[in-house]
C-alpha cells in the first residue's frame, strides 16, 4: 500500500476541480433549499444549462466565450422562471417531483439525436473552452503550487477563477441572507402563511430564491464544462443532484461555509475510500473475489448513499448547522 | 362517512388476502398461460443468403475499427443485414454481416459514431424484427475492438423508420402502450398506497421494480430455475424486501417522529446505495431471461403482440382487479384507506395502523416486484431499469392524483398510452419528455390529479 500517493491524491482532492464544482452547485441548493425551504431537485438542470449556454454559444454558433457566459447566466434565470412558474406554489415532496421531472427534461433534450446538429447528442459538444485558457496570465510550461497541491497551469487557472467564483458566491450569500431579505427567506422557511400575513410577496421571494441560486448553479457549470473542455448531457443526471445535496447536508444546510466545506470533504473522503481500495485490491488485501478494481467506484458511491442516509438519520443539521435552522422537519 | 370502526382486528384469513391474491396470481396465472406460450417455436427457418457476405467498404488503412453484431434477442446470428456508421463530416460507412452476424467497418478515426442498421435488409430468421435501439451511438476508442451490438426481436419498442402514420401504426402502439402502462401500474400502486398511509414520497420505489427482474434473472439464469419459479419466486422476494423496508427503517423513523422530507431525503440515500449494490452485483449489461425470448408476434387484426406480452398483460390486469376488490370489499382494505384518510383517527378506531402499513409496505414491493418481472421480459434486465422507469411512475401517480390507488392505475394506463401514441409525433427518444410535460402540466392545472381532491395540496 503507497500511502504517501493515497494521502497525497485525496489532499490534491480538497481542493481540485470537482470540489469548486460541488461547492458552487451547493451553494446555490443552499439559497433555495437551505434558506428558502425550496426542495428543488433539478440543480443537475441550472448546471447543465450554464455548460451548454457557453459549449453551445462558442461551438455551435461560432459567438465569442463571453457571449457563452451571458448565454449561460440567462439561460439559468429563464430556467428558473420556468420552473418557477407552476411549480412553486406546490407542496414540497410535489415541488421535488417536478423538479426532478424537468431536470431530467432538460438532459433527454440535451442529448436527443434529433438536435444533435445543436448539442452534440448523447456524445456532447467540446472545443469550446480554448478562449478561457488563452485568458490565462500563467505560464503554460510551468506547474504551480507547492507541497501535494501541484498542478499544471491549465489546472490552476481554472481552479483559480473557480475558487474565486466560491468565495464571490459566498460574499453574495452572506450579504444577502444578512439582509433583511434574507430573514423574509427564511421567515418563509419557518411559516409561509406568517409571513404571507405580513404583507410579503412569498411567491416572488421564492422565485428570486430560485434564479439566485440557479445562477450559483449555473457558475457551476461554467466550471464544469470548461474544466473538462467538453459537455456530455449524462454528467448532468439526477444523480448530480443527490450528489450536491449529499454535499449540502454533509456540510450543513443554511451555513454559508456549508457547502464549500461540505463538497471538500464529500471528495477527500471519496477519493480516499477510492485510492485505499484500488490499492488493497491490487496488493491481494481484497480478494478479486470479492472486488474488482472496476467494482471500487461502486463500492464508493454505494457509501455516498448509505452516507446520505445516515446523515439524514443521526445528523440531519450536518458538521456545521444548527438544527434549529433546518427547513427539513419543518412541514 | 365514518371509517370502519372495530377494535377488534381482522381475521387472519383476510389479513394477507392483499399479499396472498397477488401472489397466487403470480404463480398460476402464467403457468396457465405456458400452455399457450408453448406452440410458437424458436425461429429456425435458415437465412437465405441473397447479399454477398462482408463488408464492403473499408476504405482506410489507418482507421478504427467498430465490430456490428446483429442477432436475434434468440443469439441467433442474422446474415446479410446492412449496416452503415456515420459521424459527422465523414463519408458514411457501410457494411453487410457475414454468416456469423459480424461485419467490421473501417472508420476513419477515433470519435462518435451513429451506427444505423437498415432494418429493411433484416432477412430470413430476423425478418420483420426491430432492433432496440437504432441508431447505436458509439464513441470509437483507439485499439479497441468498439464493439456494437444490434438485438433484433419482436419488441415494438423501437418502430423503426417508419413511412406515414396508418391506423394500425396508431393500433399498435396503443396496445405497446397498453402493456407498458400495466407494467408502471403494478408499480404505482404501491407506490400510491406508501405515500397515502405514510405520507412518505418513496424515490427507492425503482430499485424494488430492479429487484424483480434481477431476482428473476438470478433464479431463472444462474440458478437455472424455470422462469415459472423463478417469478413467483422473485415477486416474494420483493415482499420479504419490503418487509425488511418497513420493519429495519421506516418504521423506526417513524417512530422517532422523523420529518417527511428528511424520510424522503433518506429514501434517495437508500436508492443510491441500492443502484450502485445492484451494479456491483449484476455488472453494467444488459441481460435477458433464458425463456421466451424472441417469440413472435401474435397477429390480432389491427396489432400483433408476442404471445408473453399477452399473457404479461392479462396476469397483470388480474392482479390490478385483485387488489381493487380487495382494497374495496375486504376488511383489510377498508381499513387501508382509512390509514390513508386519516391515521389518527384510524388508530383510534382501533385499527393497528403499524400493521396496516406493513401490510402495505409488503404487497406494494411484491406489486413492485411483479411489475419489475414482467419490465424484464419486455424490455432487458439492467441495473437502473427501475430508476429510469421511476419517473414515469411518479408522473402516473401524479396524474391519477397522489395517494389513490385506482387514480395511479388510471394515471399510468394514460401515460403508458399517450408515451407510445406520441412517437407518432415526436421522436421516439423525447416520449419521456412528453410525459414529464403532462406531469408538470398536470401539477400546473390540477394539482390533485385526476382522481384526487383539492384538499390533498398544501
Amino acid at each position: 500500500m503507497d500511502w504517501s500517493t493515497i494521502l497525497s491524491n485525496s489532499a490534491r482532492s480538497a481542493i481540485g476541480l470537482e470540489t469548486v464544482i460541488y461547492a458552487l452547485a451547493a451553494i446555490g441548493l443552499n439559497v433555495q433549499f437551505g434558506y428558502a425551504g425550496l426542495l428543488n431537485f433539478g440543480q443537475a438542470a441550472f448546471v447543465a444549462v450554464g455548460a451548454y449556454g457557453i459549449a453551445i454559444t462558442v461551438t455551435v454558433a461560432g459567438l465569442p466565450f463571453w457571449l457563452g457566459i451571458v448565454v449561460g447566466l440567462l439561460g439559468a434565470v429563464l430556467l428558473a422562471l420556468l420552473l418557477g412558474i407552476p411549480t412553486l406554489r406546490l407542496r414540497a415532496d410535489y415541488l421535488a417531483i417536478a423538479t426532478i421531472a424537468a431536470a431530467e427534461i432538460v438532459r433527454l433534450v440535451f442529448r436527443s439525436a434529433t438536435l444533435r446538429e445543436y448539442t452534440g447528442g448523447s456524445g456532447g459538444l467540446s472545443g469550446f473552452a480554448e478562449a478561457f485558457y488563452d485568458l490565462s496570465p500563467l505560464d503554460p510550461g510551468r506547474s504551480y503550487g507547492f507541497g501535494p497541491w501541484v498542478f499544471g497551469s491549465r489546472l490552476t487557472w481554472i481552479l483559480v477563477v473557480g475558487w474565486a467564483l466560491v468565495a464571490l458566491s459566498c460574499v453574495l450569500v452572506y450579504l444577502l441572507m444578512r439582509s433583511p431579505w434574507g430573514r423574509v427567506l427564511r421567515g418563509i422557511r419557518e411559516d409561509e402563511d406568517a409571513v404571507r400575513s405580513l404583507g410579503k410577496n412569498v411567491y416572488a421571494y421564492k422565485m428570486q430564491a430560485l434564479v439566485i441560486g440557479g445562477v450559483i448553479g449555473a457558475l457551476a457549470g461554467f466550471t464544469f464544462g470548461v474544466g473538462r473542455a467538453s459537455v456530455q448531457p449524462d454528467l448532468y443526471g439526477t444523480e448530480l443532484t443527490f450528489f450536491v445535496y449529499t454535499v449540502l447536508l454533509l456540510g450543513g444546510a443554511a451555513r454559508v461555509l456549508g457547502p464549500v466545506v461540505g463538497a471538500a470533504i464529500f471528495w477527500v473522503v471519496l477519493v480516499l475510500t477510492e485510492n485505499v481500495l484500488i490499492q488493497a485490491v491490487g496488493a491481494g488485501y481484497i480478494p478479486s473475489s470479492i472486488m474488482s478494481t472496476t467494482q471500487v467506484g461502486q463500492v464508493r458511491f454505494m457509501l455516498v448513499g448509505l452516507a446520505l442516509m445516515l446523515l439524514m438519520i443521526f445528523r440531519p443539521q450536518g458538521i456545521f448547522g444548527d438544527r434549529r435552522e433546518l427547513a427539513i422537519d419543518a412541514r | 362517512m365514518p371509517v370502519p370502526c372495530r377494535a377488534t382486528p381482522s381475521p387472519t384469513a383476510l389479513r394477507w388476502l392483499l399479499v396472498v391474491a397477488a401472489l397466487l396470481l403470480a404463480v398460476l396465472a402464467p403457468a396457465a398461460g405456458a400452455l399457450a406460450a408453448t406452440p410458437p417455436p424458436a425461429p429456425t427457418a435458415p437465412a437465405s443468403p441473397t447479399n454477398e457476405p462482408g463488408a464492403t467498404a473499408p476504405a482506410e488503412v489507418d482507421g478504427e475499427t467498430i465490430t456490428v453484431r446483429v442477432r436475434t434477442a434468440d443469439r441467433e446470428d442474422v446474415e446479410g443485414a446492412e449496416v452503415t456508421a456515420t459521424s459527422g463530416a465523414d463519408d458514411p460507412v457501410s457494411g453487410t454481416t457475414d454468416s456469423g452476424g459480424v461485419v467490421e467497418l473501417t472508420v476513419p478515426g477515433t470519435g462518435t459514431y451513429a451506427v444505423q442498421l437498415d432494418t429493411d435488409s433484416l432477412a430470413g430468421v430476423a425478418e420483420g424484427l426491430l432492433p432496440q435501439e437504432n441508431p447505436i451511438e458509439r464513441s470509437v476508442t483507439s485499439g479497441s475492438a468498439n464493439p456494437v451490438v444490434f438485438q433484433v426481436s419482436e419488441d415494438g419498442d423501437a418502430i423503426g423508420s417508419a413511412g406515414g402514420t396508418s391506423l394500425s401504426q396508431v393500433a399498435q402502439l396503443t396496445a405497446n402502450g397498453l402493456r407498458y402502462g400495466l407494467i408502471i401500474a403494478l408499480a404505482a400502486i404501491g407506490l400510491s398506497m406508501v405515500f397515502g398511509t405514510t405520507g412518505l414520497t418513496n424515490f427507492s420505489h425503482g430499485e424494488l421494480i430492479t429487484l424483480g427482474a434481477i431476482s428473476t434473472y438470478f433464479l431463472n439464469v444462474s440458478l437455472g430455475l424455470p422462469f415459472l419459479v423463478a417469478a413467483p419466486l422473485a415477486v416474494v422476494v420483493g415482499g420479504l424486501f419490503g418487509l425488511a423496508n418497513d420493519r429495519l427503517l421506516w418504521q423506526p423513523l417513524r417512530r422517532r417522529g422523523t420529518g417527511l422530507i428528511a424520510m424522503m431525503i433518506v429514501s434517495i440515500g437508500l436508492a443510491l446505495f441500492l443502484r450502485y449494490f445492484y451494479l456491483f452485483i449484476f455488472g453494467g449489461s444488459r441481460q435477458t431471461y433464458a425463456e421466451y425470448q424472441g417469440q413472435r408476434g401474435v397477429d390480432l387484426g389491427l396489432f400483433s403482440l408476442r404471445p408473453i406480452d399477452l399473457i404479461s398483460m392479462a396476469l397483470a390486469a388480474v392482479v390490478l382487479v385483485a387488489v381493487g376488490l380487495a382494497l374495496q370489499r375486504t376488511r383489510l382494505g377498508k381499513a387501508t384507506r382509512a390509514v390513508s384518510d386519516n391515521p389518527a383517527l384510524a388508530a383510534a378506531s382501533g385499527i393497528d395502523v403499524d400493521r396496516i402499513i406493513r401490510i402495505v409496505w409488503v404487497s406494494g414491493a411484491a406489486l413492485a416486484g411483479l411489475s419489475g418481472v414482467l419490465l424484464g421480459l419486455a424490455q432487458q434486465v439492467q441495473f437502473q431499469m427501475g430508476f429510469q422507469i421511476l419517473l414515469l411512475v411518479f408522473a402516473a401517480v401524479t396524474l391519477g392524483g397522489l395517494g389513490t390507488a385506482f387514480g395511479a392505475v388510471a394515471g399510468a394506463l394514460i401515460i403508458g398510452v399517450f408515451l407510445e401514441v406520441s412517437t407518432v409525433v415526436i421522436p421516439t427518444e423525447l416520449r419521456n419528455v412528453g410525459a414529464l410535460l403532462v406531469l408538470i402540466l398536470v401539477l400546473l392545472v390540477r394539482p390533485q390529479g385526476i382522481l384526487g381532491r383539492a384538499s390533498r395540496i398544501g
